[in-house]
């Protein structure tokens, strides 16, 4: 189907952050170490943030840098840090790991039962991704028309047509009553599950959970055709319906 | 209260002026009182295609400022019985129009008018937008080209999301698609998209199919409406666009090759 070596793709984990209000490496250490004692199969190699929106007193580079290195010591791996946009410090290009979009505070939800045993000090928090969740359907009786974009929050049912150059976004499913000649992602929110259906596959580009495909590789399976699309391991399959 | 008519296309040299010019005659024909308002304000062209250039005095751009009244601004066309035409400024641009602006001066032609006929600038920016704020029905001007569809489509969504009509959740905005510089051969050939290919993909009512005609060029020269030169297939075709605007039933005309190769036969063409 390519010729390319590699695909890039859209991809969204679920990770541990590290929210840290009082810099004392010794106590970060020790308590994070306790911490992993406890459930040492979910921490292997578990990816975490480490975020310092919360701290009162600023931090040096020197001091978040020993603090990245202790964390990764402990056999975390730190994929990135982040901090409130208005405070950021003035280091903040000499890091040597990546500085990530502040996070939505509604995107956070404290575990409690963590929370009670933790310290003051240190705060580790579980970012859960909103997802799976179910979702009131959204229908759209009107075509959608180029440069337009829909995006529902659970499926998405059009009983029109998708026009060239229009963008239809679900978190679940989308089922097109018509021909989709524009974008359809169904899944965006990382949900392997979802799948689109229409009645005449004329896409730009189908994707699922941040796996794609484009109309040169559509035109060779099913095209001006009713078909769904859904992920099987890791790839798209089209099939006709 | 009059009924506001704005004909707009995305993209620019589809004949968006010439279908105004076109229509508004028409309208004016049948007896209703009609206004044909410039809005592409910094490219003046409907003066030209209408022939009344030379006695552009004030403009739209002046009745929004009240330097002038509409009365001073409108002129009356010399062929055409109840037939207006408010043209746009040449020295100024698009920023010049405001939607309070527009309004005023539209609310005030809708006292005295049947028809409004806004003659959109080519584009989606400011300028288009306001051509079609206020419109009751719009007349989507398209060629049989990818191109020109593409932004016919986008045109469309622009009419549902941002008028008056779709911001106030109201009954939506009329559509009706007229396909312009039709060329049958060129259809036949498989060189130019047919009526079927554009009616698919935009999906909206056909108003009419204007054929490629040399009339048309001669007319805009001469600064007459095609749609006077009776004569002529795109003349007749616009006029029987006009009829079902206005609600008649009338058969699609100058679609197929063997009729126009008849015809140019009989005229030893």
């Amino acid at each position: 189907m390519t010729d390319s070596c590699f695909q890039l793709k859209g991809s969204v984990v679920t990770t541990i952050l590290l929210e840290v209000q009082t810099f004392s490496l010794d106590d970060i250490t020790f308590q994070l170490k306790k911490k992993i004692e406890q459930v040492p199969h979910f921490f292997n190699q578990a990816p975490i943030i480490i975020d310092i929106s919360k701290m009162k007193r600023g931090i040096t580079l020197d001091e978040f840098e020993a603090l990245i290195r202790s964390v990764s010591a402990l056999g975390l791996g730190v994929i990135g840090w982040r901090c409130h946009p208005e405070s950021l410090p003035v280091w903040k290009g000499s890091v040597s790991i990546p500085l990530l979009p502040a996070s939505k505070a509604r995107a956070i939800q404290t575990v409690p039962e963590i929370k009670e045993e933790v310290s003051p000090d240190v705060v580790v928090k579980t970012v859960v991704e909103e997802r799976l969740v179910p979702q009131a359907t959204k229908v759209i009786t009107k075509p959608i028309r180029s440069g337009q974009q829909v995006y529902a929050e659970g499926d998405l049912i059009i009983l029109a047509q998708v026009s060239a150059g229009a963008e239809v976004l679900a978190d679940g499913n989308i089922h097109v009553y018509g021909p989709l000649r524009g974008r359809a992602l169904a899944g965006v929110k990382g949900d392997r599950e979802a799948r689109i259906f229409c009645k005449s596959m004329e896409a730009e580009l189908v994707s699922i959970a941040g796996n794609f495909m484009l109309s040169d590789a559509l035109q060779d399976i099913v095209w001006k055709d009713s078909a769904q699309v859904l992920l099987v391991d890791d790839s798209l399959e089209v099939t006709p319906l | 209260m009059a009924k506001i008519i704005v004909v707009t296309s995305g993209k620019g040299g589809v004949g968006k002026t010439t279908s105004s010019a076109a229509i508004g005659t028409g309208i004016a024909l049948k007896g209703h009182k009609t206004v044909i308002i410039d809005f592409d304000v910094g490219l003046r062209n409907l003066d030209l295609i209408m022939g009344c250039e030379r006695r552009v005095v004030y403009d739209f751009v002046n009745v929004i400022n009240k330097e002038a009244t509409l009365t001073q601004a409108l002129i009356k066309d010399k062929r055409t019985k109840d037939l207006y035409i408010l043209p746009a400024s040449q020295t100024r641009d698009k920023d010049a129009l405001t939607i309070e602006g527009v309004q005023e001066v539209l609310e005030e032609l809708s006292k005295e008018f049947d028809y409004i006929i806004c003659d959109s600038p080519a584009g989606i920016e400011k300028g288009a937008q306001m051509a079609l704020y206020f419109a009751d029905a719009a007349i989507v001007v398209t060629n049989p080209e990818v191109s020109s569809v593409r932004d016919s489509d986008r045109i469309l969504g622009i009419l549902q999301s941002k008028s008056k009509r779709a911001e106030e959740g109201a009954e939506p905005i009329e559509e009706f698609l007229l396909l312009t510089r039709y060329h049958p051969e060129r259809v036949e050939l498989g060189e130019m998209l047919s009526v079927s290919d554009v009616e698919d993909i935009l999906a909206i009512p056909l108003l009419g199919v204007i054929p490629e005609s040399e009339a048309v060029l001669k007319a805009s020269n001469q600064g007459a409406p095609v749609i006077l030169d009776t004569e002529s297939e795109a003349g007749q075709a616009y006029m029987d666009a006009v009829d079902r605007l206005m609600g008649e039933e009338r058969p699609l005309r100058f679609l197929t090759v063997q009729k126009k190769g008849f015809i140019k036969r009989l005229l030893g063409g």
